[in-house]
């Protein structure tokens, strides 16, 4: 009798302290649904880049200035639809466990992933200005990468893990530059899924 | 045995107050507001659990103003934090027996 009402003890103290510290309505759906919408933008850009080239031979990335605002705008464009679905699966999540969307969990969330993710925005911007395009993909990696491991501290842990990956395969990309594009649609597409999945398995499902 | 029950303590038998040192001893400071969301308890309910921790030194009230109305901020003390601990502690090991 007694233990079992500590055992509730233990388990309230637990939920208490994830709910009041960490942002636990991230839901893993949204990570498929940005990893679907970067798949598609990776697989636009490529056909914008390489378009109408021999595919047996030497491939050379055409970057015009007309190429260069479809690809500004592909990526723009990935980044909304992006939010607008990992917002509407985690406001589901939210409202399912009766969790309010925006607390201060969530605002620390935010606060520290964009600190790094703004910095790489910027160090993209300015990098693209003076043309060395191919570190473009690779930077983005890199510093979402860093801005989810600043980030992963105010929710779920997992996050850590997938922010290092992405750094990893933003420093290869730096290395191998032919590859940018391949690498960001591993990490922006096909982690962002196999990760979405996992964490919906073991929270949501 | 007996050891174990002694450092039980009997300041988080309650729930509520149990649920106020498990806020505080994660996050740096909370508000009132956002406890009484959390716990989902009454103003009044909350206020006295408040009160009595913070009259045992488990908790710390900061009182100042924001924007002319009142706000307060509460923080587990040290005293608190290793209470908590050792509560928990006692817990985990009457459960492995």
């Amino acid at each position: 009798m007694e233990k079992q009402k500590y055992l509730e003890d233990l388990q309230d103290i637990k939920s208490i302290m994830d709910r009041s510290s960490r942002f636990i309505s991230l839901s893993g759906m949204s990570g498929v649904a940005a990893g679907v919408v970067a798949l598609i933008g990776a697989y636009l850009a490529y056909q914008t880049v390489y378009t109408g080239q021999d595919y047996l031979s030497y491939r050379r990335a055409e970057m015009t200035q007309v190429n260069l605002i479809l690809l500004i705008g592909i990526a723009c464009g990935v980044l909304a639809l992006s939010l607008i679905g990992g917002l509407y699966f985690t406001q589901k999540k939210a409202k399912k466990a009766n969790l309010k969307l925006w607390d201060n969990q969530a605002k620390r969330l935010v606060i520290n992933l964009m600190i790094p993710l703004a910095t790489g925005g910027l160090v993209c911007l300015i990098v693209l200005s003076k043309g060395f395009i191919g570190f473009v993909a690779p930077f983005t990696l890199i510093f979402y990468g860093l801005g989810l491991v600043n980030a992963s501290k105010y929710t779920l842990s997992e996050i850590r893990s997938l922010g290092i990956m992405q750094i990893a395969l933003g420093l290869i990309g730096c290395q191998y530059i032919g590859f940018g594009l391949i690498l960001w649609a591993l990490g922006f597409g096909v982690l962002h899924i196999v990760y979405g999945i996992v964490m919906y398995k073991k929270y949501e499902a | 045995m007996k050891d174990i029950l002694q450092d039980l303590n009997k300041a988080f038998e309650n729930k509520v107050r149990l649920g106020i040192m498990s806020a505080l001893v994660v996050n740096d400071a909370m508000d009132f507001n956002s406890l009484k969301d959390l716990l989902g308890v009454t103003d009044g309910n909350l206020a006295s659990h408040i009160k009595s921790l913070s009259t045992k030194d488990y908790i710390s009230v900061h009182k100042e103003f924001l924007n002319n109305k009142p706000h307060t901020q509460y923080a587990a003390t040290p005293l608190g934090k290793d209470a908590f601990v050792k509560h928990i502690k006692a817990i985990e090991q009457l459960l492995k027996n």
